[in-house]
């Protein structure tokens, strides 16, 4: 009875899992994103994303609308409403010439650009998106934070220079073994048509091969055995010295 | 030959322990009560009891030097791991290049790392009564010897 007891205690939290991803999860049907945290330079724009995911098609009654909630401050101030294919900027609070849209409903976007940022702006910026017959849902908080000069965030410099590092060596390691294989594999190709050239050599007569011994490549007077003159040794020294500094 | 083996294999994880030791401890500057290293600045309070760490600045400089501390032993480690590998498959009398690059790899990471600290760090404390920590020094000393031993890896030849 005992070691029963606990197998049979997973299967009630698995059903419930399945239970409520299959029949709750379409309740929760619009999903907004933005990003958690935005930096901002004095004086310079900050772009704020907004995309949301919804189980309807995009309507023609879609609406975006953004409040903005100081540091600090308890209440939020609706700043940015789009609807009916119109944007709206409220007249209220410090942001109203400052807005821009840039978002596009038909792509899911609701961003919203923020000019000539000032240190007041610092607070939470909440985007809210409405798709008729989808409007429940949560919305999606940024906190914008507005520096002198914006700090690259930790492990940016330590992850690009490891990656860097790293990347630029497996390249070099790549490229080098494949600049080996290429000359690897023309060498073979080289070894095999001198000797199919020997080959062919043996069954002519030899006046004809020394002709031709003249005019080709040092590589070829190095298979040469046959010749003992001195010109030919010197030859095959040299190549044979050529064909140790391509090895190293 | 085998004790020259050992030797290098010897070299080699020393080389391997110094950089593991500078780049962990923390010890990098020391002063009356602060020990300072890549990763964290503590001060002791003065009953000795206490101590306080918190993590260090987040300055691209610092970072790099940690980004280089860490190619170093990742490359040193990798360096050991060919070298088993060239060990046996190399053919008879070949050379342990790619070891040997990867162990002066680490030398060259290690090097940037102690040159980059030695530059900056002189910003980062107003006070002048610190002094530099062993783990420093174990850096500067990981560097000469991983060199020298990334040069005994290029040079030696696997035995005939």
């Amino acid at each position: 009875m005992a070691p029963g007891a606990p197998s049979s205690s997973p299967s009630p939290i698995l059903a419930a899992l399945l239970f409520s991803s299959l029949v709750l999860s379409p309740t929760l049907a619009i999903v907004v994103y933005t990003d958690r945290e935005v930096y901002g330079a004095v004086g310079s724009q900050v772009t704020l994303h907004c995309s949301f995911w919804s189980s309807e098609w995009v309507s023609d009654d879609i609406s975006f609308t953004w409040r903005y909630q100081p540091e600090g401050g308890r209440d939020a101030i609706s700043i940015f409403h789009y609807a009916k294919g119109q944007p709206y900027i409220d007249e209220v609070g410090t942001f109203k010439e400052r807005i821009q849209w840039v978002g596009d409903p038909s792509w899911k976007d609701g961003s919203i650009v923020i000019h000539n940022l000032d240190y007041s702006d610092n607070g939470t910026f909440t985007c809210d998106v409405k798709n008729p017959p989808d409007i429940v849902g949560k919305t999606s908080q940024v906190t914008l934070y507005v520096f002198e000069k914006v700090p690259t965030r930790y492990g940016v410099v330590l992850g690009a220079v490891i990656g860097g590092i790293l990347g630029v060596v497996l390249l070099l390691l790549l490229l080098f073994y494949l600049i080996r294989y290429c000359w690897l594999r023309r060498q073979a190709a080289l070894q095999r048509r001198l000797s199919a050239m020997e080959k062919g050599k043996f069954h002519k007569s030899s006046k004809d091969s020394s002709k031709r011994g003249r005019q080709t490549p040092v590589l070829y007077a190095m298979l040469d055995h046959s010749r003992s003159t001195k010109a030919a040794s010197e030859k095959k020294s040299k190549g044979l010295g050529e064909s140790r500094k391509d090895k190293k | 030959m085998l004790l020259l083996l050992l030797g290098i294999l010897f070299l080699h994880i020393a080389v391997l322990v110094l950089l593991f030791v500078s780049t962990i401890v923390s010890q990098w500057l020391v002063g009356n009560g602060h020990r300072t290293d890549l990763w964290q600045n503590c001060t002791t309070s003065a009953l000795g009891a206490v101590q306080h760490c918190y993590s260090s600045s987040v300055s691209e400089w610092l970072q790099s030097v940690q980004a280089t501390m860490i190619l170093s032993v990742i490359f040193s480690v990798l360096s050991l791991f060919l070298f088993f590998c060239q060990l046996f498959t190399l053919t008879k009398g070949g050379r342990f290049y790619i070891t040997g690059v990867f162990q002066i790899l680490a030398g060259l990471c290690v090097m940037s790392a102690a040159a980059i600290y030695t530059v900056r760090h002189s910003e980062w404390h107003v006070n002048n009564d610190y002094s530099y920590g062993f783990a420093y020094i174990l850096a500067w000393v990981a560097f000469p010897l991983a060199l020298l031993s990334g040069i005994i890896y290029v040079i030696l030849r696997k035995r005939e």
